[in-house]
């Protein structure tokens, strides 16, 4: 008899639309001191298995049928009482935002003695110490003294260790948690999942983890769940799953995960995901013949630096005070110098917080900067004032964004939105043009002709994304700036969008400055890379060569932390160089 | 077209929350009938109070058509004018409709456009409006209202009091109520402003007014939607009270306010039906207006969906 049994699980989201399968006939089920991981892509239901299990499922969600055993004890059925004293103390729980999942006015201490309190039945003192020693347990350093500070106090991974040891405090026999890792930067991330692995062997607890990372996947648990459209696709132990998928899904999935050991020429083509209308391959790379392919006499790669950044420095004042000395400020940005050559993805790599947006939006002009200066093909960006070299200027430079829910004005059409920048600078002569055109950048990014006349809410993440690239391209720029474009995407959107960003490269000659906090995701897109921490570059390599020879101690702390995904199935990949790194 | 519009409108989260609430149907059905009412009050209304020569001295006072000194020609009696007190409540729910929805409007203008500006510029013209707000805020509506009105009054050459008074009370009643439609415009455009759509708009170089005009104001125009609905309500009463007071509309034109103020001096004398009948009037029209306000308000609020 399992630890945690799922059985024949369905659960139904009732609306007036009708009714949705959320959760289709998923079977699972877990070992003390196992760690399984569910993974899958959003809307795969993930989630909501985790939310029944705990009996947390918000109407109208609806479990319609199986059981689910805890201990050979069915408790899907218990009803609310009873079910909170499962919760908590029998199954704990790790929410996905370590920021939300604490009350901000109540100390540490009281938040672990209370539950300690209800479900234990121990008196105040004795609950103060058993947190104590949960606090040190989890990695907290002077448990005594932090007992008493409130969650504000304390830095985002040290919260998220807080919260674990609330999910552990009252001894639980089973975790459920939730993306655990996924707000959190990759160095805390890596010590976040350390520490779930030992309390898990050491206290004999069950983990369900639930993620779409495959990166937290490979690296934590024993076995896997793979997710997809609600249905269970296939469930093993993970280097099994992961290193020979068996299920087409899988396959798919795994192929689209960047590795930061190989890279990829391009990204297979991913088959079972949202429909992209498909266009053929020859049709899209003849832009010579289109309105993009027109009029670019810079295409091709050169040594000549495209964009100078020399000494750019940007200070935001955080508090604003009549005098100089009471004002509070934060330079994001210190000194940095770098060149971007004619035609070259140049990457910034660096956790949040180190000022790498910051610099796309003062290359981009949306922030004025406070010393230094930008140079744009020999012309100094930062102390343009002529609207006329402005204009030509802002027509030559263009970005992606990172939200694609935020990056489209839901008020808009498709259409309008695409064509803004076309009619703003006048590029087209007449409205039909302007509309061929449109059609054109749509067809291009993989859209068809019926998305013009819709708005942004009927399009789904991927799609957004698609659209921002065309609308960036709709002044036919030389310079586009990513700022995370496929951060806030699924792996498998993410493979697409990244394949249609080397294409638009490739054909069109773009020069690219790619920002990410993901090393495999730069190693696949860039040619050289600058390395980024507390606002100063640190270190600008080739990209090759700081992946096999990094010169900088954070550098070489940054890929020590990349999880290792080099049992990963390779089938189907191109691959266009690997380099090996040394194992550690 | 317009079929797409039309189904597009049927199939609406907020049709379908409006065909499940009773309280949003009836009292959009009677907001609809007064509005109705009013704005074919000349082909309704069984007389014409402002036509002189139909009146007389002779029918001042009479109670309503069922009482037993009732005239069938008058359904809800007369004033002391003679005027029939059903066509005179629908001329003046005319007035006060007109009154009501004019100073919305101005105020609407100008606190959005107050806000668009305070919530995109931020720093000192932010600072500044947002001042001025505070101060406004900090005296009751109506103080403004009274204040705005006894300024212009004296400021005007008396014998164009009566023509221009029409005027003065919606710039009164408007000017009193821009305050709450700046600050929530100015925290939704603050909240937009940041948002990436906006920066890709900077990022090809339109200037802020267009930007505000093009893709802010789209985007901050649904709570403004519920604010000018409850304020519908909240500036037709506040144009009865003013007229009651007799700082409004004058006698020869009434609104409900007046005539309610009318019907004040004869109340003890047993002529109920003077002020009762507009009162009735007004409470509906208010009534109706505020709940379809609220009903819009948790309509458009994802959370209490």
């Amino acid at each position: 008899m399992a630890l945690l049994d799922i059985e024949n699980l369905h659960i139904e989201f009732s609306s007036r639309h009708g009714n949705v399968v959320a959760i289709q006939d998923v079977s699972l089920s877990l070992e003390a001191g196992e760690i399984l991981g569910v993974v899958g892509e959003s809307g795969a239901g993930k989630s909501t298995i985790g939310n029944a299990v705990i009996g947390l499922l918000e109407p109208p969600g609806k479990m319609t049928q199986g059981t689910v055993l805890l201990n050979g004890e069915r408790i899907d059925q218990l009803p609310p009482q009873a079910f909170r004293k499962v919760r908590g103390k029998r199954i704990g729980m790790i929410f996905q935002d370590p920021l939300t999942s604490l009350d901000p006015l109540q100390t540490v201490g009281d938040q672990l003695t209370e539950s300690m309190q209800v479900h234990l039945h121990i008196n105040q003192h004795e609950a103060r110490e058993r947190a104590a020693a949960l606090l040190n347990s989890v990695g907290i350093e002077q448990a005594e003294l932090r007992l008493d500070q409130y969650p504000h106090q304390f830095s985002g991974g040290m919260r998220q260790r807080v919260v674990i040891a609330l999910a552990l405090c009252c001894e639980p026999e089973v975790i459920i948690a939730d993306e655990p890792t996924t707000a959190l930067d990759v160095s805390i991330q890596a010590q976040i999942l350390d520490l779930l692995r030992a309390l898990c062997k050491e206290k004999q607890v069950g983990m369900i983890i639930i993620t779409h990372d495959m990166g937290v996947i490979a690296e934590i648990t024993d076995r896997v769940a793979v997710l997809y459209r609600g249905k269970l696709v296939e469930e093993g132990p993970t280097r099994q799953v992961l290193g020979s998928p068996k299920h087409l899904y899988t396959k798919s999935l795994i192929s689209a995960v960047p590795r930061s050991d190989i890279k990829l020429r391009r990204f297979p083509m991913v088959t079972y995901i949202e429909g992209v209308q498909k266009n053929t391959k020859e049709d899209n790379l003849a832009t010579a013949t289109r309105w993009m392919g027109q009029q670019r006499n810079f295409g091709g790669k050169s040594d000549k630096p495209l964009v100078q950044v020399s000494k750019l420095g940007m200070r935001f004042i955080l508090r604003n005070s009549f005098l100089k000395r009471n004002r509070i400020s934060l330079d994001a940005v210190k000194d940095v110098t770098f060149s971007i050559k004619e035609g070259e993805v140049f990457g910034l790599v660096g956790e949040s917080g180190s000022g790498k947006s910051t610099i796309a939006r003062l290359i981009a002009g949306l922030y004025q900067a406070s010393h230094g200066s930008v140079h744009f093909n020999n012309v100094n960006v930062t102390q343009l004032d002529d609207k006329k070299m402005l204009n030509s200027f802002r027509r030559q430079i263009q970005m992606v964004f990172q939200d694609p829910f935020s990056s489209l004005n839901p008020r808009m059409r498709i259409l309008d939105i695409v064509a803004e920048p076309i009619r703003f600078h006048k590029l087209a002569s007449t409205e039909a043009l302007t509309r061929k055109i449109v059609s054109g950048l749509l067809d291009y990014v993989g859209l068809g002709d019926q998305a013009l006349a819709r708005f942004p809410h009927e399009f789904s993440g991927g799609q957004r994304q698609r659209i921002c690239i065309a609308r960036a391209l709709a002044t036919r720029p030389r310079f586009l700036i990513c700022d995370e474009p496929t951060s806030a995407l699924d792996v498998s959107i993410q493979a697409q969008i990244l394949n249609l960003l080397k294409d638009l490269q490739e054909s069109l000659g773009l020069t690219i400055l790619f920002i990410s906090h993901d090393l495999p995701v730069i190693r696949q897109m860039c040619d050289r890379v600058g390395v980024m921490r507390h606002g100063e570059l640190l270190e600008v390599a080739e990209t090759e060569t700081l992946f096999s020879d990094p010169r900088h101690d954070y550098t070489k702390h940054l890929l020590s932390l990349m999880p290792g995904l080099d049992f990963l199935s390779q089938e189907g990949l191109e691959v266009e160089d690997a380099v090996l790194r040394e194992a550690g | 077209m317009t079929q797409n519009v039309l189904s597009r409108a049927y199939n609406s989260d907020i049709f379908y929350s409006f065909s499940r609430s009773p309280t949003a149907i009836i009292s959009a059905i009677v907001a609809l009938l007064i509005g109705l009412g009013a704005l074919f009050a000349p082909l309704v209304s069984p007389h014409n109070p402002f036509d002189l020569a139909t009146l007389d001295l002779l029918d001042a006072n009479i109670p309503p058509a069922w009482s037993v000194n009732g005239d069938p020609r008058f359904l809800l009696g007369t004033d002391d004018q003679g005027r029939d007190m059903l066509s005179a409540i629908l001329y003046g729910s005319r007035i006060s409709l007109l009154v009501g929805l004019a100073s919305v409007m101005f105020s609407l203008v100008v606190g959005v456009s107050l806000g668009l500006i305070s919530g995109y510029a931020g720093g000192r013209i932010d600072s500044v409006i947002m001042r001025v707000a505070d101060v406004q805020l900090s005296f009751p509506a109506i103080l403004i209202a009274l204040l705005v009105d006894g300024i212009a009054r004296g400021l005007l050459p008396r014998d164009s009091h009566d023509s221009l008074s029409l005027y003065v009370l919606i710039f009164a009643i408007g000017i009193s109520g821009w305050v709450q439609y700046a600050r929530t415009v100015r925290g939704a455009t603050m909240v937009e402003r940041n948002k990436e759509y906006v920066q890709a708009a900077r990022l090809i170089g339109m200037r802020p007014f267009t930007i505000l005009r093009r893709h802010i104001l789209p985007n901050v125009l649904g709570p403004v939607l519920v604010i000018a609905t409850i304020h519908l309500a909240v500036a037709i009463i506040t144009e009865a009270t003013l007229s009651f007071l007799g700082v409004g509309i004058p006698p020869t034109t009434p609104s409900l306010g007046t005539l309610i103020r009318i019907g004040n001096s004869y109340l003890f004398s047993g002529d109920w039906w003077i002020s009762i009948f507009p009162g009735i009037a007004l409470v509906l029209l208010a009534l109706s207006v505020n709940l379809l306000g609220d009903w819009l308000r948790d309509a458009l609020n994802p959370k209490l969906r």
